[in-house]
């Protein structure tokens, strides 16, 4: 492949409208072949409606770009037949059995050997047992692995999860996500919407969208340390009632308590220092500590607040 | 706590006001059906039909005759719509339901009105709609005594006053005993038909996007024909089940006469199944919901029953309705099944239904195909 060619995703400009809300604007991306890529941001950020753009289920109003190779615009029969896309909610059909929904998706691809290729996904699944079982009795771990095996049915080259992992527990979702990277190591291009800073760090790289524009981009350690955000971590008797009182204080872009301590940061360190400066004393203990990825987060939500208001 | 609160009444209630007030279609749909149903239907359906279509063979070209047809045409129950030449043509347009009274008048009807000697003139009802005809048969009756009374004057004034000078010779056709169970139940064939499959393929897309299940399927590079085509399929089959089964009801239950016309009614039933089945799909790419839906269903049925012949005469339907009733698949799918089981119609009389039901087919299918989304937006 040339080097061109080697990008999954190259997407220029995208832009979108619904009524005269602009959902996304000139959205652009490219995605190396191969890589998981979390796409963050808040609740109504655009993150959905860039995801369908990208598979063809929404036409942008503006933009243009490839998705494997194709045109997003031209092409998207050409797209949809490489790529699989796991909605937010469950769309499988919960009055089909879980081996009938997958030979469902089996005929629409068109796929050869079916019945091998199904039985192949049940064995991965775990779930050859039970796969004359109706999919809308299933829990929503197990129905969100179904939707996985039935997206992928038909080795596509480009995945797209949207928030995959709302709501399903922990362990599940940790097997989710092992699955992912299986998926990956054989070449699979992912992209993938979520909220979990957890599952950000999974990723091999992330976008951070917010009111509809990207932010951030690159490993989490290039956003980390792109934020310029200084953290202090303090401890003490009661310490999270000083979320309240630093709230606000100049120098302190975001505070949150964390477990029994609290976290503030700032990206001027001077003012950060002065406003923490009251209790910087005995009982409470402060120590300076490697931002997350949370508190980049929250700071970059209140940053683009700010710049939309 | 417990026992009746009238403020958890009124809770509920304000929620469901609220509820009702932003679904606007369906308040639409509300109001409309008392406003548009009541002026539609009530203008357009006649319990005692008028100007009803009249052929006639006048067998000879005489005063009387022509006194004959003027009375006829006259008359407020009888419009002549066609004037022919020979017994057969009577027959042909009365077989294809474009008359529904043929009258012929004799060639030797004066001379045996002059002599007295039981001069008849023939008319001949299509009875497979009994309630159609009936008005206008018992206005039948003082035609004789009235057609000629200008004509027979000074000699044969006498003619006049003793018995009627000719007698009517009333000819049932098709369903001679008028049992009206013939004409309802394979109208019922249609109006069953159409309300079951039209109202199954409604819920078809809409359920899909209601369910969630839409985004997926549109992220596949199934097409939208063939996403139509696999849906209506099951129901062709459940649809021809339904015939088999009133068809054989019909029989056996009803004696309904099944005089022929097979091949024309083969196709006018998978025809009117599609049809029926592609219109449910359009109504299915419209509404937004399933509720919606199904009020859309019904209001289609309304018409369906009322303006299409089933409940009441077709003929007895003022221009404007019979207009609204032409384009309802319905009305000539009833048309080709009465035609058939009560006249044993064959396709050279079935042919415009069939061309009616295939032209239906063609006008829903490609709606459909424009309204159907491929994508979300």
């Amino acid at each position: 492949m040339t080097g061109a060619a080697s990008l999954a995703i190259d997407v220029k400009g995208l832009n979108k409208s619904f009524g005269d809300k602009h959902v996304v604007q000139d959205f652009s991306i490219q995605v190396a072949g191969g890589r998981i890529c979390g796409f963050l941001g808040p609740n109504g950020s655009g993150k959905t409606t860039t995801l369908r753009m990208l598979c063809g289920l929404l036409t942008p109003d503006s933009g243009t770009g490839t998705c494997l190779g194709f045109d997003i615009l031209a092409q998207s029969e050409q797209i949809k037949r490489q790529t699989g896309y796991m909605t937010q909610r469950f769309s499988l059909y919960e009055d089909l059995t879980i081996a009938e929904n997958l030979e469902f998706t089996a005929r629409v691809y068109g796929l050869d050997r079916r019945a091998g290729r199904v039985d192949q996904a049940l064995e991965r699944l775990g779930l050859t047992n039970r796969r004359d079982q109706l999919a809308g009795d299933l829990s929503g771990g197990w129905k969100q692995r179904l939707a996985l095996a039935s997206a992928t049915l038909h080795d596509p080259q480009l995945l797209l999860l949207d928030e995959p992992t709302a709501g399903v527990d922990p362990k599940a979702r940790r097997d989710f996500w092992d699955e992912i990277h299986d998926l990956a190591g054989r070449g699979l291009t992912v992209l993938v919407s979520t909220h979990y800073m957890d599952e950000a760090e999974r990723c091999h790289e992330i976008a951070y969208i917010s009111y509809g524009k990207l932010i951030a981009r690159g490993t989490v350690e290039d956003v980390v340390a792109g934020a310029h955000l200084v953290t202090f971590h303090g401890e003490g008797p009661d310490v999270g009632k000083l979320v309240h009182e630093l709230a606000g204080r100049p120098g302190v872009e975001t505070v949150a308590p964390f477990g029994a301590a609290v976290h503030v940061s700032g990206t001027d360190r001077k003012a950060l220092e002065a406003a923490i400066a009251p209790w910087r004393k005995p009982p409470f203990k402060w120590t300076e500590v490697e931002p997350t990825l949370e508190d980049v987060f929250i700071k970059l939500m209140g940053q683009a607040q700010d710049n939309y208001a | 706590m417990s026992g009746f609160s009238a403020s958890r009444v009124a809770a509920v209630m304000i929620k469901e006001f609220k509820q009702l007030a932003r679904d606007r279609l369906t308040f639409a749909i509300m109001l409309l059906i008392p406003v548009l149903q009541l002026t539609l239907f009530g203008y357009a359906i006649n319990f005692q039909p008028r100007q009803l279509p009249t052929a006639v063979l006048v067998q000879e070209d005489s005063r009387f005759a022509r006194s004959i047809v003027a009375a006829l045409r006259n008359s407020a129950y009888f419009q002549l719509t066609a004037q022919v030449r020979t017994p057969a043509e009577l027959d042909t347009l009365v077989r294809r339901g474009e008359a529904q009274f043929a009258i012929t008048i004799p060639g030797d009807f004066t001379r045996r009105v002059v002599r007295g000697d039981h001069a008849q003139i023939l008319i001949e009802v299509d009875a497979s709609d009994p309630s159609a005809t009936g008005g206008a048969v018992a206005a039948l009756a003082s035609l004789p005594q009235q057609a000629l009374a200008h004509d027979l004057k000074g000699a044969l004034g006498p003619r006049a006053m003793a018995a009627p000078p000719f007698e009517v010779v009333l000819h049932n056709r098709f369903n001679p005993e008028s049992i009206t169970a013939y004409n309802i139940v394979p109208g019922l064939l249609g109006v069953i038909l159409s309300m079951t499959m039209v109202m199954m393929t409604s819920l078809s897309v809409t359920r899909e996007i209601e369910h969630g299940t839409m985004e997926s399927l549109l992220a596949t590079p199934v097409q939208p024909i063939e996403v139509m085509a696999g849906k209506l399929a099951p129901y062709v089959l459940v649809g021809l089940i339904q015939t088999a089964i009133i068809l054989i009801l019909a029989r056996l239950l009803f004696d309904v006469p099944m005089q022929g016309g097979w091949t024309g009614l083969s196709l006018g039933v998978g025809l009117f199944i599609v049809g029926s089945l592609a219109l449910g799909f359009l109504i299915s790419t419209v509404a937004r919901s399933q509720l919606q839906a199904m009020q859309m269903s019904v209001f289609y049925m309304l018409p369906s029953i009322l303006l299409s012949g089933f409940a009441f005469p077709f003929a007895g339907m003022p221009a404007w309705a019979r207009a609204l009733g032409e384009m309802i698949p319905v009305t000539h799918f009833l048309r080709l099944v009465r035609g058939a089981m009560l006249k044993g119609q064959e396709l050279g009389d079935q042919w415009r239904e069939l061309a009616a039901l295939a032209a239906f087919v063609c006008v829903v299918t490609a709606l459909a195909m424009a309204r159907y989304r491929r994508t979300l937006d």
